[in-house]
């Protein structure tokens, strides 16, 4: 099959003898640095981290569910488990995963700037993340939380007595780190764009972090009120969401989806990001419908803000204004079909290899389109009595979470990574890592949408014996998901050392960040460039090469 | 697809019931929802099939082997504009033919039974009108229209029964209810399906669907010689309502007699229906909302008394308006098109204006 990739002359290749890694030495100089590149660096490290330790505890649910009765561990060790998997998952995991280091990475590359606006508060939002991380890490440690991600009254304020409030406040602080992020990025790309740098000519990916940076600054604050609220309830007994002293607990759910269903968007619009350079790169053209791709994340991030209540159709909210949210809902969901039909049509024409990144990128489209239009079924209101609280709704966001934003991840640390490190990794081993996360995927979750049809409910610790049988299913796929996410841990460090050198631009792709060196210097650009041509302008890149082979030759 | 061939649709259910990937269908919603939800797999299917089959073709046809130059095309309006409304016309689709069928399911008929469910950690307890009380189970008529009126004692719980396809939110201070009929006797899984903590997988319970005949016998059976009103008729003066609320003109509480599902005036102006929740919110939270020339001093009751007995206060006044108690006896539809006004009011407290009645015909629940 044949390949774009293109490295130089492995025997006279060298990394280059300046580059942000080796600028400075020293974890002095890795703690105290404003670099974004190397706050991307430290960022990888930590998700990765806390990734690893989420995985476990999926692991840990998996297991327990491989039989009916709750015999590997009590009910409440399973409770607390599936609580911690959810909260680090998606606090300390997914909002983080592509924004604060791919995206770290490359927003000032791509708008052509030598950093972000603000370098110093982004150092500052990475230890934010782990304050938070480290608030969250020692609720576990010293026994753990038990009221599900969700932290649903009065449960989380009045009836347990394991670490609520210190979770909490990490995730609070989590929360800051992602506004700081946010902000970072929006004033950058307004503010920091290079000569010639139109709005319409910023690659998608910027577009797809612009849309969440203001997910980020708009929606978090409210998460940050809600759980201050649970808190003090909890320790002052203040009575806003306690009905017996006159407070709503249907409050605290409308607060907490009121961010919490706009963070689901904050878990995939970067990943759409991605999934745009990606494409456009291995089938060499540029993506169908720039303007409606670009479009269509702002108006999710405009129109997410506006769906919160369908996370609440069965408890008692008014029924007219459910069919207003299901209609929104219904609505929300057309700009993320009309992605799924530009990218496919970005191949049309196209002249398409087969790379990791682009085989992620696939796997992204299809569990994107199965995550999406289940989605429809839960927006359905008829249809989500049935369906809501279940291992349906379990399957939904796992296929748009893991199936959807791990994926576009994936795609994203692979495609990226000779430009983060200069080296690239063992193309076979990393292929067949996809085809197995692939795989070990579909058998996971697939069952789970049948589990939740049959009834079976979420967050139970033992299940009815009718179950089980779907459930072995989900187990051995997770055990096979597990070999596909432990290989790329090999893999990708032993590339560090042993990979082969990258050059400046192995995809042959016509981001800016391609055109220097790998890995690039401190200061990205010895000069500001000039943006003269659109983005994914294949031809220019052509005509540039032509250019540098006949001055250079 | 239920109406176009029975027999097909038969074959079907049974056929994915025989390899255990689809719950019995055994409520009038069921087929309904199943057949809204096999609507939706096939949507699902076509928009997968027809993505898949995009990105295969294209890799395949335009593979940098066959097609070593790519051709650049900007886009297409009019492609923009198809894919986006043809996938919006038939979201909306959906979102009537689901609208449709969640007002059915949340909107009792006014002829339903009504069994009260309460949830706390971790168990279900279930009151029958007759006072037949049980625990993580639930026993009813096959072919009677059914509402369970909801509430939690603690936090939030949720009670399920696939087999039915319904679902609803038992919510602390708050009542909700839902509606199902039940087709098949059987017995079938009943879930607590909210996180409601330790215990919740153990809040499971069991619902058992009998013919008429074996129900008036169950019914016989398992009753403890009380109704639900007649309990609260007994807590109305264990706890000391009839001190106040004792029906005659020197009262100092209004008479509440008549009083259930009807409108009544407010001392603030606004007008409020006296069901179910306004009754439970008089009794907890006496002075939120004071009728029309009365002065607050009805004591609350918060604290002092549980769900179950609220459930039986509730029940007994209703029973104290007649309609309502004509209604739960004769248990048909065509009542309520013909619902008689309430006893007038003989509410006149001393020197007190009187209070406004007004009958609401065809109002039946929140
Ligand atoms: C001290 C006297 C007193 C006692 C005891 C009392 N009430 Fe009342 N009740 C009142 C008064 C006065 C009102 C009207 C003013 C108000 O709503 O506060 C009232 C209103 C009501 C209403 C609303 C009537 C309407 O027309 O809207 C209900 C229902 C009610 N009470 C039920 C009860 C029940 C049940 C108990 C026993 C658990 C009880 N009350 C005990 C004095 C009392
Ligand atoms: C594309 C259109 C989408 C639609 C129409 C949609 C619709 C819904 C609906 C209606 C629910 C509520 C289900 C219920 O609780 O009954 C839900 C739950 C959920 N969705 Fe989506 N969704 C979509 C995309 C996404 C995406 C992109 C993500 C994340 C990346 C996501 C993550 C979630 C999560 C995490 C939940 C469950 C939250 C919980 O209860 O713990 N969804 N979705
Ligand atoms: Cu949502
Ligand atoms: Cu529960």
């Amino acid at each position: 099959m044949s390949t774009i990739v293109s490295l130089p002359d492995q025997s006279t290749a060298k990394l280059p003898s300046k580059s942000y890694l080796n600028q400075e030495y020293g974890l002095k100089s890795w703690l105290l640095t404003g670099d974004h590149k190397r706050i991307a660096m430290l960022y990888l490290f930590s998700i990765t981290f806390f990734f690893i330790i989420g995985g476990v505890l999926a692991g840990l649910i998996r297991l327990e569910l491989l039989t009916p009765p709750a015999d590997l561990m009590a009910t409440d060790t399973y409770n607390k488990v599936f609580s911690m998997h959810g909260i680090i998952m998606v606090f300390l995991f997914l909002v983080p995963s592509v924004p604060a280091t791919i995206g770290n990475f490359l927003i000032p590359l791509m708008v052509g700037a030598r950093d972000l606006a603000f370098p110093k508060i982004n150092l500052l939002s990475w230890y934010l993340y782990w304050i938070g991380g480290i608030f969250i890490l020692s609720a576990m440690v010293l026994g753990g939380v038990d009221t599900g991600w969700t932290f649903t009254t009065p449960l989380s304020t009045h009836y347990v007595n394991t670490h609520v409030v210190t979770a909490a406040m990490g995730i609070f602080m989590a929360g800051f780190s992602s506004i700081f992020t946010g902000l970072n990025f929006i004033v950058t790309i307004h503010r920091m764009r290079c000569p010639g740098m139109t709005w319409f000519r910023l690659p998608l990916f910027v577009w797809g972090h612009y849309a969440t940076s203001i997910i980020m600054i708009l929606g978090t604050p409210v998460l940050a009120i809600t759980l201050v609220l649970v808190a003090l309830e909890r320790i002052f007994n203040i009575g806003v969401f306690d009905p017996t002293k006159g407070g709503d607990p249907l409050l605290f759910q409308h607060l907490f989806w009121f961010y919490s269903h706009p963070a689901v968007y904050i878990m995939i619009l970067p990943g759409m990001a991605v999934i745009s350079e990606v494409i456009s790169t291995f089938s060499r053209k540029r993506v169908f419908g720039y303007t409606a791709v670009a479009f269509s994340s702002v108006a999710i991030a405009v129109f997410g803000f506006l769906v919160w209540e369908h996370h609440m159709f069965i408890m008692g909210v008014s029924q007219y204004s459910a069919l207003v949210f299901s209609l929104m809902t219904m609505l929300v969901a057309v700009p993320s079909a009309i992605k799924i039909f530009n990218w496919s049509m970005t191949l049309y024409k196209g002249s398409i290899t087969f790379e990791t990144p682009m085989l992620y990128a696939f796997g992204f489209i299809g569990l994107f389109t199965i995550g999406g239009l289940t989605g429809i079924f839960l927006a359905t209101l008829g249809m989500d009595i049935h369906l809501t609280e279940t291992y349906f709704v379990v399957a939904h966001f796992h296929f748009v979470m893991v199936g959807g934003m791990l994926m576009a991840y994936m795609a994203g640390i692979h495609f990226w990574w000779p430009k983060m490190t200069g080296r690239m990794y063992p193309e076979a081993m990393s292929k067949t890592a996809a085809v197995i996360t692939f795989i070990g995927f579909i058998v996971t979750f697939f069952p789970q949408f049948i589990l939740g049809y049959l009834g079976m409910p979420r967050r139970y610790a033992a299940y009815p014996a009718d179950f089980q049988v779907l459930n072995v299913f989900s187990t051995a796929g997770a055990s096979i998901l597990g070999i596909g996410y432990l290989l790329p841990l090999l893999y990708l460090p032993w590339s560090l050392i042993y990979g082969q050198i990258a050059g400046n631009n192995p995809w042959q792709a016509t981001g800016l960040e391609w055109q220097i060196q790998s890995p690039p210097l401190t200061e990205n650009f010895t000069e500001i460039p000039i943006m003269d041509h659109e983005a994914y302008d294949y031809e220019w890149l052509a005509n540039k090469t032509h250019h540098e082979v006949q001055t250079v030759g | 697809m239920s109406h176009i061939s029975p027999v097909l649709w038969e074959f079907l259910v049974h056929w994915l019931e025989h390899f255990a990937i689809f719950p019995p269908e055994a409520s009038t919603i069921a087929p309904y929802a199943d057949a809204l939800y096999f609507a939706l797999v096939g949507m699902t299917i076509t928009g997968l099939v027809l993505v898949m089959s995009m990105v295969l073709f294209f890799s395949l046809r335009y593979r940098k082997e066959r097609h070593p130059e790519a051709v650049q095309i900007e886009g297409s309006t009019l492609l923009e504009a198809t894919w986006t409304l043809i996938p919006l016309g038939i979201f909306l689709v959906f979102f009537v033919w689901g609208a449709l069928l969640y007002f059915r399911v949340y909107n009792p008929p006014p002829n339903s039974m009504n069994v009260y469910v309460v949830g706390k950690q971790w168990m279900w307890k279930v009151e029958h009108p007759g006072g037949q009380h049980e625990i993580d189970a639930l026993h009813i008529p096959e072919g009677v229209p059914i509402q369970l009126t909801l509430i939690s004692q603690d936090v939030f719980h949720s009670f399920s029964i696939p087999a039915f396809r319904v679902k609803r939110e038992a919510i602390p201070g708050r009542y909700t209810s839902v509606y199902f009929e039940a087709t098949k006797p059987g017995k079938y899984h009943l879930f607590c399906t909210q996180y409601c903590g330790t215990d919740h997988s153990a809040m499971i319970g069991w619902v058992y669907v009998m013919t008429p005949a074996d129900y008036s016998k169950w019914k016989a059976g398992n009753t403890s010689g009380a109704s639900l009103a007649q309990n609260g008729e007994r807590l109305f003066a264990v706890m000391g309502c009839n001190a106040c609320h004792t029906g005659t003109s020197q009262a100092r509480g209004p008479n509440l007699y008549g009083l259930y599902n009807t409108r009544i005036r407010m001392n603030d102006g606004s007008t409020m229906i006296a069901n179910d929740a306004y009754l439970r919110e008089k009794i907890l939270n006496p002075s939120l909302h004071v009728p029309a020339g009365y002065v607050p001093i009805m004591p609350t009751f918060q604290g002092q008394i549980s769900e179950d007995a609220l459930i039986d206060l509730v029940e007994y006044i209703k029973s104290l308006s007649s309609n309502y108690r004509l209604q739960q006896m004769m248990n048909k539809s065509d009542l309520d098109s013909a619902q008689p006004a309430p006893i007038g009011p003989a509410n006149q407290g001393a020197g007190a204006a009187p209070l406004q009645i007004v009958p609401t015909p065809g109002v039946s629940k929140p």
